[in-house]
């Protein structure tokens, strides 16, 4: 380092510069989400007009569990969530692990068809996907609503690449050792991809959690409806919105993955940065 | 037997395919087709039945000013969204990649709006965007300056919600350029420095290169973002007013769901399909054959 | 689902119970879909009047599915009658009525009534509020949850602009003026908001009633957008705002209006008589109720859900089906229903109960929209119903936001319409 002495002290500024910047954008970054806090937190008049020292309140939230079946909607997306998650992670190795280590005719092809998902999302189909699920007599279910999904080209890719990359040896070791194909699955590639899994499994319970335009058309009762499309339904009402109770309905609804996302944030990170590598 | 074996080789690869297989075809391949199919009829009730008309739908559909409106509005969020939300999460990700105080934290803050969900990004920026009430006309009244209804006139309904999106979306991006940055090998921040490279030298002729393959992603992402997310529309404006927010989703959406005329719904997702076709050949072209590091 | 079955079969063994031993079998299934606008209490009512219903009918057995709001609630029934899911009646917005009529969904109730005693209750309901269940001289839907538009303003800021608090305007005219007084320079006032989100041919059916104009025929089959009356009617509102400066520029948010009103940021709303009990609730200020404003006459369009039965049923399910009807919609169910939700007596029996009378003695403004019933028409309906509306919809956005002009922006919605409906003339 010998540089001259001015120029650490130019370096300095920036750096000092740029530290603020960093916290400028994140405070005005994270201000809407703490507005809605606040706002969930105050009776509505104190949404409006700010005022430090208002008065706490529960009331917001109690009156939005009162008003529309919050809790019941969470459970639905509680189930969906796993459930899609669970028939993903089959689904997917399985063919993953077919393209990964089955080289049988028309694989190229197969593989190339599959990737056709990524660019044409399912919820981009609603209008014939939703004439399937009506003939299949699944519309208005927590199975219809993960149905689409469950064969994920995203999750098959990543698996694919895991996959691929597991040293050939370890299988035949397996293989010695008397195992069979499902064995060879189970003892030697899905452990080894275990940081696959996780980075997937968050991506994908994030966006189906998230997830709003397809359940929105497939649900229609308190007994499927996801808590996006509870939320949606709650935030349009006919006689007009109180800010407050939207606001706390709000934070009901995306609570459980926030508070999730905080306590696992590294992971989430990491696992969202690992997903885009392709 | 292993998959040495050549015939059962077929047999496994197909077998372990199947359930995957069976369940895209029926979701992504059958409905594709039957889109292009279906949008070849006219619209079908109980006392006028479905009946062939070829090219009709297409030939209304580009007599219909509604569906230019949503192609219009659609490149101008793309156009407003993407550029934007690329540069600030190249920002953000520069801005953090260094160790400076409570870096974790600032992470936090630029990607925790990735994980909401869009329906309640926009019912927390309903309040905000509301007239008189809302909470940017309150802040422009401290300031003396006059209110706007901002989601009410045509002219700004697309900025505003151009706005929120990327507020949303930065941060997401932001995770993709983080990635991209600590694979970058240490040894060429230091060999710029000793050769007395500014940083915006540094970052112009070095980093944002070498970034190239990852914004190319992130784009082909955003771009396809942009046709997929209307669910805001649903919250803030339901297209409005005279569709000036309107996107070709939400048209499609209203055009099956409203209006029950789910051929025409057909026609004009053929047409978003034939969007997203044009886009996955460019990034065919683009990302696996003429991006390399320069 | 389940829980919804098995609610429905513990309410039917009660039932049972009260029949004291009478050989309760549940001889029909009805299933019945209804919508509510906001959900949680209203369920309980709804659930509470079925529940009723099947102590005084113990051979009938329903089941009451919420089925979201209007919308979810039409896309669902359409749905179950492709695929064969079992469903007998249901509560739907009232101007569906052309659609399901064209899907061949539902049933007129004249071919179900067989007795002079059934012929005279379809009379016996409030005949502007038959207007959205009538068409080609049959009856397809009996009306159930029905409101209307009302003007609801701010005594206080009256008074401060020195108005007479109880003198709210009458004519446009007057709105326009008191609009004026009531009006802050500095933007932390309006004299009055007609939300044109959501709803605006709702609102707009309002004013072009006012100007002695309907928007479309009894057949569902012509629109008249580009009559003078109707056109006059969109200046005078662009004109609220562009020209009288009493109400913000560009489109006013429905779902927020009320919101701005309590807050006291405009002195005058129109809105559904559906956020009565909200404003009565959380007004800080001195408020009013009034009938909309007349310029010919007064008007306001009706709005709200009735009663359809569906046409794949039994003819025992369509007896049983009407029996649940009349009983929804007799006085007793429609006075208790009025009450708890804000949302209007169908006929002038439910205003002669006892516990609606003494409710509006208490609070009088629930009388508002029944009296102003006198002046009302159907609400906007046609056949392709969503679209002719969305037609509407964007010209009256796009003459508020002046990017057209009234008599071009409904001209053209008008020609749209024209090609869209003449097919079923």
């Amino acid at each position: 380092m010998n540089l001259p002495a001015h120029a650490t002290r130019n370096l300095d500024l920036a750096d000092l510069l740029q530290t603020l910047a960093a916290w400028v954008l994140a405070i005005l970054w994270i201000s809407p989400l703490l507005y809605a806090f606040w706002a969930a937190f105050h009776s509505s008049e104190y949404a409006i007009h700010f005022n430090v020292f208002a008065p706490l309140t529960l009331e917001n939230f109690r009156e939005a569990l009162s008003r529309a079946p919050f809790l019941r909607y969470g459970l639905n997306t509680f189930m969906l969530v796993t459930m899609l998650l669970a028939s993903q992670l089959v689904i997917c190795t399985l063919a993953a692990y077919a393209f990964a280590r089955y080289r049988f005719a028309g694989s190229n092809v197969a593989f190339a068809l599959v990737l056709v998902q990524l660019m044409v999302a399912p919820e981009i189909l609603i209008v014939e996907n939703y004439g399937t699920l009506a003939s299949l007599g699944l519309v208005d279910t927590i199975t219809g609503i993960g149905l689409p999904y469950m064969a994920s080209a995203f999750g098959i890719f990543l698996l694919r690449q895991t996959f691929k990359s597991t040293p050939r040896e370890l299988e035949e070791a397996a293989r010695l050792e008397g195992c069979g194909m499902f064995g060879v699955l189970w003892r030697v590639y899905v452990p080894l991809a275990r940081p696959t899994y996780l980075a997937y499994g968050l991506v994908s319970i994030s966006h189906h959690w998230n997830n709003f335009l397809w359940p929105l058309v497939v649900s229609n009762s308190v007994e499927t409806r996801p808590l996006t499309v509870g939320l949606g339904i709650f935030g349009a009402p006919e006689s007009g919105v109180d800010w407050s109770i939207i606001s706390s309905a709000t934070l009901l609804s995306v609570a459980p993955l926030l508070i999730a996302f905080l306590l696992f944030q590294r992971q989430f990170i990491q696992s969202f940065m690992h997903s885009g590598i392709k | 037997m292993g998959p040495t074996s050549n015939i059962m080789r077929h047999v496994y690869g197909w077998l372990l395919l199947t359930p995957a297989a069976i369940l895209l075809i029926g979701f992504t391949h059958y409905p594709t087709v039957a889109t292009v199919y279906e949008s070849l009829f006219s619209k079908g009730s109980a006392i006028r039945p479905s009946r062939f008309i070829g090219a009709g739908n297409y030939e209304s559909m580009m007599e219909d000013p509604i569906f230019w409106k949503v192609l219009s509005n659609n490149l101008w969020f793309a156009i407003g969204t993407i550029p934007t939300s690329v540069a600030l999460a190249i920002g953000m990700a520069l801005l953090v990649n260094r160790a400076l105080p409570g870096r974790s934290l600032l992470r936090l803050a630029y990607f925790t709006p990735t994980i909401l969900p869009m329906i309640a990004v926009a019912n927390i920026w309903l309040f905000f965007y509301s007239p008189d009430i809302g909470l940017i006309d309150r802040l422009l009244g401290l300031f003396g300056l006059p209110g706007h209804n901002w989601l009410g006139d045509p002219d700004t309904v697309l900025p505003a919600i151009i706005v929120m999106t990327i507020w949303k979306e930065a941060g997401f991006f932001m995770i993709f350029y983080l990635a991209a940055l600590q694979h970058l090998p240490p040894e060429l921040k230091e060999a710029a420095r000793l050769e007395g490279a500014s940083r915006w030298y540094y970052f112009r002729r070095v980093v944002f290169p070498l970034l190239m393959p990852t914004t190319l992603f992130v784009l082909i992402n955003a771009v396809l973002n942009s046709f997929k997310l209307v669910d805001h529309l649903f919250v803030l404006t339901k297209g409005g007013p005279d569709n000036a927010s309107n996107l070709l989703l939400y048209y499609i959406y209203e055009t099956a769901f409203s209006y029950f005329d789910t051929n025409y719904a057909a026609t004009l997702t053929a047409v978003l399909l034939a969007i997203l076709a044009v886009l996955a050949l460019a990034q065919f072209f683009l990302l696996d054959k003429r991006i390399h590091y320069r | 689902m389940l829980t919804k079955l098995k609610r429905s079969v513990t309410g039917l063994a009660v039932a049972a119970c009260m029949g004291a031993g009478m050989a309760a079998q549940a001889d029909t299934e009805l299933t019945m879909y209804y919508p509510v606008a906001v959900g949680g209490p209203l369920t309980e009512v709804v659930d509470g009047m079925v529940a009723d219903f099947m102590a005084e009918n113990p051979d009938i057995k329903v089941n009451a599915i919420y089925a979201g709001n209007y919308n979810d609630a039409r896309i669902k029934a359409l749905a179950a009658l492709q695929s064969g899911e079992p469903a007998q009646l249901s509560v739907m917005f009232s101007i569906d009525i052309y659609e399901l009529i064209e899907q061949d969904a539902i049933v007129p109730f004249d071919d179900i009534v067989s007795t002079d005693e059934e012929k005279t209750w379809l009379d016996s309901f409030y005949p502007t509020l038959m207007e959205n269940g009538r068409t080609g001289g049959k009856t397809w839907g009996i009306p159930f949850q029905r409101s209307t538009i009302v003007m609801y303003y701010n005594k206080d800021a009256f008074r401060e602009a020195g108005l007479d608090p109880d003198s709210p305007p009458a004519t446009w005219d007057e709105l326009a003026e008191a609009g004026k007084k009531l009006t802050k320079d500095d933007g932390s006032q309006w004299g009055v908001m007609i939300p044109s989100t959501g709803y605006p041919y709702w609102m707009f059916g309002a004013l072009t009633m006012q100007n002695d104009q309907v928007l479309m025929n009894g057949a569902g089959d012509t629109t008249y957008f580009d009559a003078p009356a109707t056109v006059e009617a969109l200046e005078f509102w662009r004109a609220l705002g562009a020209t009288h400066k009493v109400m913000p520029e560009g489109t006013i948010e429905w779902g927020t209006l009320r919101q701005n009103f309590l807050e006291g940021r405009t002195a005058m709303m129109w809105h559904s008589t559906g956020n009565l009990t909200a404003v009565k609730n959380n007004a800080t200020f001195d408020f009013g109720v009034a009938m909309l404003p007349a310029n010919k006459r007064r008007g306001t369009p009706t709005g709200g859900g009735n009663f359809y039965i569906f046409k794949q049923t039994s003819p025992e399910e369509r007896v049983a089906a009407m029996k649940l009807v009349k009983f929804m919609t007799g006085p007793e169910q429609s006075a208790r229903w009025s009450i708890k939700t804000g949302y209007m007596g169908v006929s002038p029996a439910a205003y002669e109960t006892e516990a609606l009378q003494e409710y509006v003695k208490e609070f009088p403004y629930a009388a508002v929209a029944r009296d102003q019933l006198e002046f009302a028409t159907a609400e906007l309906s046609t056949y392709q119903t969503g679209r002719v509306r969305k037609l509407l919809d964007d010209a009256i956005q796009a003459a508020l936001t002046g990017a057209k002009s009234p008599a071009e922006a409904l001209g053209e919605a008008q020609s749209q319409a024209d090609r869209l409906l003449r097919p079923y003339r």
